[in-house]
């Protein structure tokens, strides 16, 4: 019996402690904020000393991504908090454990719970979410989707990185170029519901129906649900079901950082060439190698700083989400509302970007 | 222990005073007054009654499965397919609706799978002991197999835009109280009676004490085991309406893992997995606590990882403390068939 007796001591001890981390870290995790230790006094004096650059300030935004673990979507939330706090307002953020629709409506029903003004989310499911972010539209909060979109009723407007046709078309002529015009290539995405990599897909099936790309032949989509484990094997059972592959594209960053390593582990690097979406960190010892030629993206601290500069005009009244309206987002200028493909609207950040040996080296410490 | 206040009740047994407020379930309502001082202290956010109203909508799907779980763990046996039921339930549903059955009829495919998927681990497990054919394993096999099925009719897609009122199953509300808190009480209510005032409950706190007794005393344990298990694949069913509704679309790996927080529950609740012991109050009691634990820390915004944590290591804490409370408060009392039954 004392053995039990110290048994449940240690354990409540373990509860106590966890308990109490919780509590510091709910503070810390909503950073450049107070939590909401004590009792629930706002810190708006820490918020509010930070206001003096033009805009009132003192709202609170939050931000849900996909998951958690995810380089890509960390460098979002960097450059969101970096805008949101220089404008003065408070920031909470939310990471799934798992890239689901369903812990993102728990992360959400807690946002509402909270009274925040604003919603940015990179969804994991395009209509799964808007249940819930109409409930929080009804509450007078507005909605921001960025990177991968909810549908046109659940949002006010959508910040798309890069348009999907370009990115399409650009894949599919990459995948032409080292394929030497004629091949077998695979797709490696993310999860099977993620909205922006079903539009990219989407694109690069409409671009392939083209003469141009009459002999390049698309094997399989495999989902590698943006998790690193699950990438891995995709990558290793596209190589075995496959055999004649000759090209890997991946329009996600997890993935694409994923296969490349299984290419270069198990020496296919010769054989088969991969390119798609990636983060310059990752992939520039890929990219040096010679397995990635040359892969695309965008800078994801600028798509997090518009997103945050979105939010703002729209927390403040300055815009609607409707199309034509324009709002000056800070150092990165004018931006402009525009109608998106899925009949809502949207702002557009600007065009891919190509990274290949020559400029690989300069960007991978920016991002 | 002798006393002054008992009473004679009309079952015969004496009406213990102590031993009755000493009960774990009285322990489960303390805990629950804790977890709401604890979430009120951190977060100013907590008390407010719309709290009490949209809290529950986070965990109530899964609460709908504690319940015929508790009967299973009861009966000294285990089921961890009921995710995979779950969602082989909502895809099925879905599907239908997809190739043109009206939503209703959908619905009851939904309640029908969940059914069928329970009976069929039922009538595996029936004929058989634990020792035999431990329910661990055949539960195992097919959560594989339901989940399987699933990811084979839907591969990678979702399936979804169902009509509009499907979603009041999930987010209506009937005068300020959520559908889903009245539907949960209702199902409360029916289990609450069938453990504690029918035989049929008896006749399972006797199967998890002592099977071979039971059957050879006459009580028909294949039925029961049968019974049980198509319950809990039942409630899967209601589960699985309910979470589809809430997110308006489905696919083959939705609820993932819903099988171990539904027993972390149950087991919460006081039903040991051994079995023979356990109160239905402890269970809806349990599943309360933990669902309002994870809602308040979500409002703190702790991290995914750190509300795991917690919840791990309370489920330990708890049954520890529950185990070692009875040997030291009442030293004297000498191993009683009552205690067992509690």
């Amino acid at each position: 019996m004392k053995r039990q007796l110290l048994a449940s001591i240690c354990a409540c001890t373990l509860l106590a402690a966890s308990l109490l981390s919780a509590c510091s870290s709910g503070g810390g995790n909503a950073q450049q904020t107070g939590g909401e230790a004590g009792s629930g006094q706002e810190s708006s004096a820490a918020s509010g000393s930070a206001a003096s650059t033009g805009s009132s300030g003192g709202k609170k935004l939050a931000f849900v991504v996909k998951s958690t673990g995810n380089p890509y979507m960390e460098r979002m939330i960097d450059g969101f908090k970096d805008v949101a706090s220089k404008l003065g307002h408070t920031v909470v953020v939310k990471e799934p454990e798992q890239p689901t629709a369903e812990a993102q409506i728990s992360m959400i029903n807690e946002v509402v719970a909270q009274k925040v003004d604003g919603i940015a989310v990179a969804a994991n499911d395009p209509d799964a979410l808007q249940p819930i972010l109409s409930k929080a539209k009804e509450k007078g909060i507005k909605v921001v989707s960025c990177d991968s979109s909810v549908n046109a009723q659940s949002r006010d407007v959508h910040v798309n990185q890069a348009d999907p046709v370009a990115i399409g078309k650009a894949l599919v002529e990459a995948a032409y170029d080292m394929t030497g015009g004629k091949g077998e290539f695979a797709i490696l995405s993310a999860t099977s519901q993620a909205t922006n990599q079903n539009a990219w897909i989407a694109q690069m099936k409409e671009v392939l129906k083209n003469s141009k790309y009459a002999n390049l032949k698309l094997d399989k989509i495999a989902y590698g649900d943006d998790l690193r484990d699950k990438s891995t094997t995709e990558m290793e059972g596209l190589l075995k079901s496959y055999p004649n592959l000759k090209c890997v594209v991946s329009p996600t960053t997890v993935g694409l950082a994923a296969a490349s390593k299984v290419l270069v582990d198990q020496g296919y690097a010769e054989k088969i060439k991969i390119t798609g979406l990636g983060l310059p960190s990752e992939m520039a010892t890929y990219i040096e190698k010679g397995v990635c030629p040359y892969m695309y993206l965008w800078n994801p601290i600028d798509v997090g700083k518009l997103t945050a500069y979105t939010l703002d005009a729209l927390v403040q009244g300055k815009i609607k989400g409707e199309m034509g309206e324009t709002f000056e987002a800070g150092d990165m200028g004018s931006k402009k509302v525009t109608t998106a493909a899925d009949g809502g609207t949207e702002i557009l950040l600007g065009d891919p970007f190509k990274f290949d040996k020559e400029n690989i080296g300069q960007w991978k410490s920016v991002y | 222990m002798n006393l002054e206040n008992t009473v004679r009740g009309g079952s015969g047994r004496k009406f213990n005073a102590g031993k009755f407020f000493l009960r774990w379930e009285w322990m489960l309502v303390f805990l629950f007054v804790i977890v709401n001082i604890f979430n009120s202290s951190i977060s100013s956010y907590y008390w407010q009654p719309e709290t009490f109203m949209d809290a529950p909508m986070s965990f109530l799907d899964k609460a709908f499965m504690v319940m015929p779980m508790a009967l299973v763990l009861l009966l000294g046996m285990i089921d961890i397919s009921v995710g995979s039921t779950v969602a082989l339930a909502s895809v099925l549903m879905g599907v239908s609706y997809r190739a043109g059955m009206p939503m209703g009829l959908a619905m009851v495919v939904c309640l029908a799978v969940g059914t069928g998927c329970g009976m069929i681990n039922g009538l595996i497990l029936a004929k058989y002991d634990e020792q035999q054919l431990p329910s661990m394993i055949i539960t195992l096999a097919t959560m594989t197999i339901y989940r399987g099925l699933a990811l084979i009719i839907l591969k990678d897609q979702s399936v979804g835009n169902f009509p509009s009122w499907f979603s009041y199953l999930g987010w209506g509300y009937v005068g300020g109280v959520p559908f889903i808190l009245i539907a949960f009480a209702v199902f409360a209510v029916f289990f609450l009676i069938l453990l504690h005032k029918t035989s049929f409950g008896r006749q399972l706190y006797g199967m998890g004490n002592n099977l071979k007794a039971c059957r050879y005393s006459g009580i028909k344990t294949a039925r029961n085991k049968i019974l049980v298990y198509t319950m809990l694949g039942f409630m899967a069913g209601v589960c699985a309406l309910f979470l589809t509704s809430k997110m308006g679309s489905t696919r083959p790996n939705v609820a993932n893992g819903y099988e171990l927080e539904v027993i972390a529950m149950a087991a919460l609740g006081g039903f040991s997995t051994f079995g023979g012991k356990g109160n239905m109050i402890g269970a809806i009691l349990a599943a309360f606590i933990i669902g309002f634990l994870r809602y308040g820390l979500g409002l703190i915004n702790a991290s995914s990882e750190l509300i795991l944590i917690i919840i791990g290591v309370l489920l330990i804490a708890s049954v520890l403390a529950s185990n070692v409370k009875p040997k030291m408060k009442l030293p004297e009392e000498k191993e009683s068939p009552e205690k067992k039954s509690q």
